[in-house]
């Protein structure tokens, strides 16, 4: 059996609320959260980005695996904001969670379905029997440009999942993906924002894709959407998800644990990991969980889980989702704000 | 901070790693090469507990240029779980937040940037818990 042995998520304390942006550029707050769905979204501390929620993430991703770091053989870190253009944030992780130094790293780039992709290699890895755990981690400190509707949802946070074969928590029982060229939403080299095509992100891109990795992935499988306690799909706003889910034939309760975008924004690569990870929390034995992801250019990696009885035992040995979401929240006003992403041009 | 320097600090800044004497158990952070109790030159490896708390603090309100956006901003000295005092940033608060003998957890955060083109320095640093 291959599947997640720990997972582990992590998000800043900082928060704006959607009102405090739309105020800013002159927008109706009350039609953005109707529009969106979006209440208010994280913000990484001045002193944050992927590298330590990553670190942050794997620390509580091992507090659940109860494993030695040094038997770890992969780390694959997913993000469209990694620090450096040239050095893997994953050598910096690895080195902090003392993983190093006889690892396979390597860092992911896919927009916002990344984390996935990390995710996917490990399982490979481990079933393939090239290493005996790996650890993947889909995290990100988004970038919006301002005054676009993207910065009422880019926000910041990630999650980590060990993957290997014993001591299973969620075994994998099969994956799909469905990949096209779609330019719906890009970031060209030495650009400090994304740009994206409006509407055409909906239909060509997410909808497409979503639906097209869902479907395939039930066809694959042969289950039905009531076949699964839970689903989670990649949250971009609070509506695309709902709207993927309801034409897939899930219902909203399936998705609520995992939909957790109106408190936590779009975390990019961290986005449907986090959700899973939130799914995770409240899974029982045999339940099944549906996952997947979407990243614009454009792609979806779909998973099926089935949790194990192991559940019980690791889900109070790291924080939850809910927690990190609920408690010790620091509002930031706009300029506060500017000032955390660096928006403001200052001397040298 | 020197790249060099950040390199050989990682051990310690990255993962708290500290040494034990073998004869007296005295722990050192940073590690030490001879126990300044016993002369001992023999040592075990150790990590310490991220869990602490705050022995005393002070407020920086003018700080290195690396630091100055960051001002008003807490630095304290903290008593981690092994007994061991180490002098750490306390982040996400504001400095009416911060009292002696609060408890932290020490947690991975960038320390500073070798300007706009070097390198990342990272690091330990408290919060609140």
């Amino acid at each position: 059996m291959v599947g997640i042995i720990g997972y582990g998520s992590y998000v800043p304390r900082y928060r704006i609320k959607a009102e405090e942006i739309a105020k800013q550029w002159g927008m109706d707050p009350d039609a953005i959260k109707r529009g969106l769905l979006l209440k208010e979204k994280t913000v990484p501390g001045i002193d944050e980005d992927t590298i330590t929620i990553s670190v942050e993430a794997g620390k509580n991703a091992l507090k659940r695996a109860e494993i030695d770091p040094q038997e770890i053989g992969a780390v694959y870190i997913g993000s469209e904001s990694h620090p450096y253009a040239v050095k893997p944030s994953g050598t910096v992780v690895a080195e902090a969670l003392g993983i190093v130094p006889e690892v396979h790293i390597a860092d992911y780039e896919f927009a916002c379905k990344a984390g996935t992709e990390a995710m996917f290699v490990c399982y490979s890895q481990v079933k393939a029997e090239v290493i005996k755990y790996g650890l993947a981690i889909g995290a990100d400190t988004s970038q919006g440009a301002p005054g676009d509707a993207l910065e009422y949802s880019a926000s910041a946070g990630g999650s980590a999942f060990i993957f290997g074969k014993e001591k299973v928590v969620a075994e994998i029982v099969e994956t799909y993906s469905y990949t096209t060229d779609t330019p719906d939403f890009w970031r060209r080299e030495g650009a400090f924002y994304p740009r994206h095509s409006g509407r055409f992100t909906g239909e060509p891109a997410y909808f497409k894709h979503v639906i097209g990795a869902g479907k395939g992935i039930l066809e694959k499988t042969g289950l039905k959407p009531d076949d699964f306690a839970y689903a989670v799909f990649h949250m971009p706003n609070g509506k695309f998800p709902l709207t993927a889910g309801k034409k897939l034939g899930f219902t909203k309760e399936q998705l609520e644990p995992g939909w957790i975008v109106p408190l936590m924004g779009n975390t990019y690569s961290g986005s449907s990991p986090t959700g899973f990870s939130a799914t995770l929390d409240v899974a029982k034995q045999g339940e099944l969980i549906l996952l997947v992801s979407f990243g614009s250019g454009a792609g979806s990696d779909a998973f099926v889980f089935k949790v194990t009885d192991r559940i019980d035992e690791v889900r109070d040995k790291a924080i939850k989702v809910k927690e990190l979401l609920e408690n010790d929240r620091i509002y930031l006003n706009y300029g506060q704000y500017a000032k955390f992403r660096e928006k403001i041009i200052m001397n040298e | 901070m020197p790249s060099p320097r950040y390199w050989r600090e990682i051990p310690q800044r990255y993962r708290l790693e500290a040494n034990k004497c073998k004869k007296c158990g005295k722990i050192f952070f940073p590690p030490r090469l001879i126990c300044c109790e016993c002369r001992g030159q023999a040592f075990e490896k150790i990590r310490l507990s991220d869990e602490g708390k705050i022995i005393t603090f002070t407020v920086i309100r003018v700080a290195p240029q690396q630091f100055a956006t960051q001002t008003p901003y807490v630095v304290a000295i903290v008593e981690t779980k092994d007994e061991v005092r180490l002098t750490t940033q306390v982040a996400d608060c504001k400095p009416e937040d911060v009292e002696i003998g609060k408890k932290v957890r020490l947690v991975f955060r960038k320390i500073q940037e070798e300007g706009k083109t070097g390198i990342l320095c990272y690091g330990y640093k408290a919060v609140l818990v």
